[in-house]
């Protein structure tokens, strides 16, 4: 069971942390939750892409292959020995179950063996963190759109480790849309960096799918729905025999997608009158959606943060962010940590 | 020689600590806890019961598989990350030859048996025999997959006196009691589970042997691929280049 307290530490913090809720091997040495001294990824994406997406059982056993070398990676490329570390911060959950036991497994094995503090951490609160990175000055209140393969949250981060979700995707997460509509126009997985780049060739105006809206709450988000109006287009189309343009759909559907999570994101803001908006998660390193959504908080005179590429995919780094802050706030955890794949925003277990 | 040996490849949980020939410490539960939840809380009870300085551990043995897939990946993740904590290596212990071990000494052919669910099991078929002037475990049958059928049907080619064990062979009792044409016992729940005591003897030996590997290279021995190689060694190419597409053979998307 998670305890807090809060405490602010005098001395550096370093924090080893460990990543293995999807299909990314990855650990990082962070220090004081804002510098990273190493962030090593192994990205399994050759190996799903046979598969036309993430095999959960071939992706835990190539973690268990490969999580002792992107540690001890992680450690060397950070020049830091094992004894230097102050506590051992790993995801345990949401993710699939088998391949966050390998790093919760591991990474508890490690803080037991040098008797040091463990902090298991959410991997989506590690996404939102990884905005702490490359934006030194980033302090919560802020607004986080998370937008990812399994997971499409709109959140308001009230302080460090303290969270409340506004909205959220009644179905399909957004990257979840991008890969499902990626395989029906044949482009294949991962969907996200592929329409992103055919969209560029693409006419975003060229077919008019729809913009969901969720009755009770304006901040959800329902993407099934657009994504079964390409599929009606696409067989319309064949049935008609009308050729279709892969990158008008592309462009098209991704414009829809863009608008609706600006749209929400702009809704939130002035509702709450959050001066700072950060986005998040996989899918924020989509082009359209950053340029949409750094141009929208431009003409609001709001300002916009995003991390780099590499600190959108599944990373460690943004875990030991998140971790740092929650090991400041005194949450540690016991020798019976267990993955949580469920588990919830915000939730302590 | 300190030897921490682990094993959590099927429903039980075992850790054991040995110090040349003495036990120092064994911990076995058989519990619907999940493996996480269990396996390092029994060696941290084991470590301050018989104040173990984790420091002074030589090698860590561990039930290399077969065995349930989640079971086998936290004992190796958990010995892999004390492995490379401690800068200790590891010893990859054969899960059926580590149950045999629980028969030490038996002159009669020992079956271990588990349950691999889609109706075979992981077994092998072992004795005991005297090498060198002391008793070794022999291979009579390495450690496989098969159906509880087939290994019956083995057994009583070999026309020898049997022991079975594992939790196969309590879920294939009546198939074994039918079928087998030998005399054959059941061993008692002394020693008819995992116990890391015997992976922790195995280890002892393998150091001896020369036998270990360092904890980054280690990876279990599953004997069985993932549902999805499996498919998609049985597909053709076509099917094959629809699965990338994210068609599942002879399913939809």
């Amino acid at each position: 069971m998670a305890q807090e307290s809060a405490k602010w530490p005098q001395e550096d913090v370093l924090i080893l942390a460990i990543e293995t809720s999807c299909d990314e091997t990855a650990a990082a040495v962070v220090k004081n939750g804002r510098e990273v001294l190493s962030n090593i990824i192994y990205s399994q994406i050759d190996l799903h892409t046979l598969y036309g997406g993430v095999v959960p059982e071939i992706a835990s056993r190539k973690h268990i292959e490969k999580i002792n070398q992107v540690i001890e990676k992680a450690l060397t490329d950070a020049k830091v020995t094992l004894e230097q570390i102050t506590a051992v911060a790993v995801t345990y959950g949401p993710g699939l179950v088998g391949a966050l036991l390998v790093g919760v497994s591991a990474a508890k094995a490690i803080a037991f063996a040098l008797d040091k503090p463990l902090v298991g951490v959410h991997h989506i609160e590690g996404h939102i963190c990884a905005n702490y990175i490359e934006n030194k000055e980033l302090e919560p209140p802020f607004l986080c759109l998370v937008v990812s393969g399994g997971h499409s949250h709109l959140v308001m981060v009230l302080d460090y480790g303290r969270y409340e979700i506004l909205g959220r995707t009644r179905d399909d997460a957004a990257g979840e849309a991008f890969d499902k509509v990626a395989r029906a126009i044949g482009l294949g997985y991962p969907g996200g960096p592929k329409i992103d780049s055919v969209s560029g060739q693409g006419d975003p105006e060229a077919i008019a799918f729809p913009r969901a809206k969720v009755g009770d709450n304006v901040y959800d988000f329902s993407f099934s729905g657009l994504k079964s109006a390409v599929l009606n287009y696409l067989n319309g189309c064949r049935m008609k025999g009308i050729p279709v343009s892969q990158a008008d759909v592309a462009a098209s559907f991704q414009k829809a997608v863009v608008d609706v999570l600006t749209e929400h994101s702009m809704h939130a803001l002035e509702e709450r009158g959050v001066r700072k908006f950060a986005i998040a998660g996989g899918v924020a390193s989509n082009g359209h959606l950053r340029r949409a959504l750094e141009e929208a908080c431009r003409k609001r005179n709001v300002a916009f943060y995003r991390p780099s590429p590499i600190l959108c995919t599944d990373n460690a780094a943004m875990i030991g962010a998140a971790g740092y802050y929650e090991y400041c706030k005194g949450v540690r955890h016991g020798w019976d940590l267990n993955a949580v794949p469920g588990l919830k925003l915000g939730e302590r277990i | 020689m300190k030897v921490l040996a682990l094993d959590s490849s099927g429903l039980v949980a075992s850790v054991a600590l040995t110090d040349g020939d003495v036990l120092v410490a064994e911990y076995t539960t058989d519990y619907k806890k999940t493996h996480s939840q269990t396996l390092l809380p029994m060696l941290d009870e084991i470590r301050r019961m018989v104040e173990l300085d984790l420091k002074t551990i030589d090698v860590i043995g561990v039930a290399a598989g077969p065995g349930s897939f989640t079971g086998l990946r936290i004992g190796s993740a958990t010995a892999k990350g004390l492995g490379l904590a401690l800068g200790v290596p590891l010893a990859a212990i054969p899960t059926m030859d580590a149950l045999a071990c629980n028969l030490y000494g038996c002159e009669k052919l020992i079956c271990p048996m588990m349950d691999a669910r889609r109706e075979q099991v992981y077994t092998g078929l072992y004795s005991f025999e005297r090498q060198d002037g002391s008793l070794a475990l022999h291979r009579i049958l390495p450690q496989c997959t098969m159906s509880a059928v087939e290994v019956i049907e083995k057994v009583n080619q070999l026309g020898r006196e049997v022991i079975f064990l594992g939790d196969g062979a309590a879920a294939y009792r009546t198939v074994i009691e039918t079928r087998i044409c030998v005399p054959c016992s059941f061993a008692p729940a002394s020693c008819n589970r995992q116990r890391a005591a015997s992976v922790a003897v195995l280890a002892a030996q393998y150091a001896v042997q020369g036998k270990l590997v360092e904890a980054a290279a280690f990876a279990p021995e599953y004997l069985r691929l993932s549902q999805a190689e499996r498919s998609r060694m049985n597909a053709s190419d076509e099917e094959q280049e629809r699965m990338k597409a994210g068609v599942k053979p002879g399913g939809r998307t």
